[in-house]
């Protein structure tokens, strides 16, 4: 250590659910810990869908590590759990509740910044005890190196901090686990992005249109064919007072079909299938976006360089396989076995050795398992194989596939095929799962809807304006490195808050006229931006986050 | 370090809170009394050096009981560890000479009931008086050295004195950086920031934070009140009677008269005509 820097012995990079548990352990092993969030508070950054899980077989979940967690910062428990295959206004509906079940001890909906910022108050209590504490709008922006070696970090608004451990679980687009060089923005096959929409509906209505108790939780998704053929799907989770609406597509595809997420998102929203829980009354009180790393692809085997540890969505953590998300437990169980390691190999002049011990915990736990599940990979490598792909959906096409899916036989052992966890994890990831296998259900054996929405959602405009920001006036956080419309013309529909002839988001495509030639040029303005990190994969920009608590602030999240 | 913070209840200007009757005369009944807004700079930069170095701030002030509030916003904003209040009707009225040899009494009897004094903090000019005379008159009284329009400070407690940036001549173009020996009498500058670039020094802050909100809330518990004879003052050199300043009147500000006329134009109304017209001399002018 030098005497110019301030040193703790741990540093945790963002207090989402993966830095609380690895700042929460930490301090139970006596670390000195400090933790560093760039939100004004923890939370006001994050968005998921919803779902938090704690399975039985995970070595670590919240509630273990937070006393009270539950009854403080989450909405309801999950009890009934349904996929509704759509094909126009004809629904299919399979309970998947014994799949949601398996190896699940409890499953509730959140919304991110309630239970982030409880976490916060619970996490600044636990590390200040060891010397530490957590600090609110300070970035982290790149590692601190000594002789190559990285030794601590540095931030914007704070001095470089030398650790002897440095967590980064600073989310989806890890800006240390660039710097790293551990992960990249490259493929837009390896993400996801989800956005999402918090409607206000009071918990009694919420009670009865759901036809549950107050004690009591639903989850419904969607597929089938009211996304067009955007691979992906649609989700609705009810909270204790409002509900969580959202949609998840593969990011090549939204870039290949050029969609637009907002308006894939009112598709969902306005469906006949809503309209029944809605009655007419639609108040949505928060439009928000997220990008979700593919963990079959992405995450990361080794984890770690030197003192870095990367955890939750920073190490690619996120498991979406079919209808089963899981994010936010298998980050709390990566944070605390980090933590775990660290305590075990304190004190070892290896710089890495906590690193290796905390891959090799996430392989005896099983957790890596299932972030790359052995048999996605097997499956994967017919599975996603255009050729393949074409054939099957040849015979879904054809009257062989409709007489296949369609008897009620097929019927039963759909619904069953849906539960199996076995069958869900070799989910190929192509048209077929997501659009046409759904598609042909709901035709052959749904229901038709004859009811009719009469919802009107926000427009992209409102929703803008809806959100609380705070810009960094003068000191954009995204650049554009190329604006021609080959390079960067992806975002101006991929983003999402942007849109074509929308003048107000933050990506637009502009004609300009230079002698006498017409060319279209992309242009940014990051003032709406939600930080999602869309465009550092679509377009060419210099991306980083905005300062310490600057930019977007959700309240829902 | 130990630190005093000077600060002062001001008639609340801000739009809404203010209220004046018909000849323009400050009704000062109606109007709330609040913090006098420049002090909250000379609190910052107590606070910057509690944060910094350790140490205990102590809030003071002069004026009618009411001014605890003043003391306990103080301590809600920036942490002060307990108030001291100049509070006595033989002091009303004080000009700034009068105010001076109060508070410096103040600080003589803080040094010698209390605990010896580092530093003593002060804002620029308050928002009633606007005369910037009050704490550089103290401070002749107390025969310190004094540093005014600080903006950037640091204090060295080892080698007992402080460096400061002040703004020469009030203004940003032209700063310039001065040593001086503890104890000091420092004025702040509404330029002053404060600067935490330490984690350790986050940390302190929040803890302070968190400390402070309880200790707020029941602030007469650390508050004291000293009267004259605790000040060991004579009545004949305070409050009205000690204060050297005559008022011959007070005149309201007349309005500045309006020299612009503007007429509202629909768009979409024939109007529009009329502009174009206006306009038309303008446009052949640029033509040439």
């Amino acid at each position: 250590m030098t005497d110019d820097h301030e040193h703790y012995e741990a540093v945790v990079v963002g207090c989402g659910p993966g830095g609380a548990a690895a700042a929460a352990r930490l301090a139970d092993h006596g670390v000195e810990t400090l933790v560093l969030e760039r939100g004004p508070e923890a939370g006001s950054k994050n968005v998921s869908g919803g779902l938090i899980y704690a399975e039985e077989s995970a070595p670590y979940t919240l509630d273990d590590l937070f006393d009270g967690f539950r009854e403080a910062a989450t909405e309801r428990p999950v009890t009934d759990y349904y996929i509704h295959n759509v094909a126009g206004n004809s629904v299919k509906t399979y309970d998947l509740t014994d799949l949601h079940e398996h190896d699940t001890d409890w499953c509730d909906a959140v919304l991110r910044r309630d239970m982030d910022s409880w976490l916060e108050t619970r996490v600044h209590e636990q590390t200040s005890e060891t010397g530490g504490g957590v600090l609110t709008n300070v970035r982290v922006n790149g590692l601190l190196r000594e002789h190559g070696e990285i030794v601590g970090v540095t931030c914007d608004e704070l001095e470089p901090i030398e650790a002897d451990l440095i967590v980064a679980a600073d989310g989806v687009n890890s800006e240390l686990a660039r710097d790293a060089g551990l992960m990249d923005w490259a493929e837009p096959e390896e993400w996801f992005q989800g956005v999402k929409a918090v409607v206000d509906m009071p918990p009694d209505a919420i009670d009865d249109r759901f036809h549950i108790g107050p004690e009591e939780g639903a989850a419904h998704l969607f597929s089938g064919d009211l996304f067009e053929d955007v691979r992906g799907g649609g989700f609705l989770y009810t909270n204790e007072d409002s509900l969580s609406i959202g949609t998840v597509f593969h990011l090549d595809s939204l870039v290949e079909q050029a969609a637009e997420p907002h308006e894939l998102l009112d598709a969902l929203l306005t469906h006949p299938l809503l309209a029944g829980w809605f009655k007419n009354e639609y108040q949505e009180r928060e439009y928000a976006a997220k990008l979700v790393p593919d963990s079959k692809k992405v995450a990361h085997r080794r984890p770690y360089r030197d003192r870095l540890v990367l955890v939750g969505d920073a190490a690619g953590q996120m498991q979406a396989q079919g209808p089963i998300i899981k994010g936010m437990n298998h980050a709390v169980t990566a944070g605390a076995l980090a933590a775990d390691a660290f305590a075990v190999t304190r004190g070892n002049a290896d710089p890495a050795a906590a690193g290796r011990r905390y891959t090799k915990l996430l392989e005896d736990s099983g957790t890596m398992a299932k972030l790359r599940p052995r048999r996605y990979d097997l499956a994967r490598t017919v599975g996603e194989r255009d050729a393949v792909t074409d054939a099957v959906e040849r015979v879904l096409a054809s009257p062989l596939g409709s007489l296949a899916v369609g008897n009620p036989i097929a019927d039963r052992l759909l619904q069953r095929a849906y539960n199996s966890p076995f069958l869900v994890s070799m989910l190929p990831d192509t048209k077929t799962g997501y659009v046409s296998l759904p598609t042909l259900i709901a035709e052959e054996h749904g229901k038709t809807i004859h009811w009719e929405s009469d919802i009107e959602p926000p427009t992209l405009e409102e929703r803008i304006g809806d959100l609380t920001y705070d810009t960094d006036v003068g000191n954009p956080h995204i650049e554009l490195r190329d604006e021609s419309a080959e390079a960067s013309g992806a975002a101006v529909t991929a983003c999402p808050v942007s849109a074509r002839d929308f003048g107000g988001g933050c990506y637009r495509s502009e004609a300009v006229k230079t002698n006498g030639t017409e060319e279209t040029l992309v242009s940014l303005d990051t003032q709406p931006c939600v930080e999602c990190g869309t465009c550092a994969i679509v377009a060419d920009t210099e991306w980083e986050h905005p300062r310490g608590g600057k930019g977007v602030e959700y309240r829902e999240g | 370090m130990r630190s005093i913070v000077l600060t002062k209840g001001v008639p609340d200007f801000s739009e809404g809170a203010v209220s004046f009757d018909e000849d323009g005369h400050l009704e000062r009944g109606k109007t709330p009394t609040v913090m006098n807004p420049n002090d909250e700079f000379a609190l910052q930069a107590a606070l910057q050096t509690t944060v910094r170095h350790g140490g205990h701030v102590s809030g003071m002030s002069m004026g009618p009981p009411g001014y605890g509030e003043v003391l306990q916003e103080a301590m809600a904003s920036v942490y002060t560890d307990d108030s001291y209040l100049l509070s006595d009707r033989e002091l009303a009225a004080s000009d700034t000479w009068a105010t001076a040899i109060t508070l410096s009494a103040g600080l003589e009897t803080y040094q010698e009931e209390v605990a010896d004094i580092d530093l003593v903090f002060a804002g620029f000019k308050t928002a009633d008086g606007e005369t910037g005379q009050t704490g550089p008159q103290t401070c002749w009284a107390m025969e310190w050295p004094i540093v005014t329009h600080v903006i950037a400070l640091d204090v060295d407690p080892d080698e007992r004195t402080l460096r400061a940036k002040r703004l020469v001549e009030g203004d940003l173009d032209e700063i310039e950086t001065v040593e001086a020996p503890l104890p000091c009498f420092v004025v702040t500058d509404p330029e002053f920031e404060p600067t935490y670039r330490k984690a350790s020094h986050r940390l302190t802050h929040k803890a302070l934070r968190a400390e402070t909100e309880e200790r707020a809330a029941e602030h007469d518990d650390h508050l004291t009140t000293w009267d004259h004879t605790d000040l060991n003052l004579d009545p004949d050199y305070i409050g009205l009677d000690g204060s050297p300043t005559i008022v011959s009147s007070v005149d309201p500000i007349p309005k500045a008269p309006s020299e612009r006329e503007a007429t509202m134009i629909d768009p979409h109304d024939e109007g529009m005509g009329d502009v174009l017209e206006v306009m038309q001399p303008y446009a052949a002018e640029v033509g040439e």
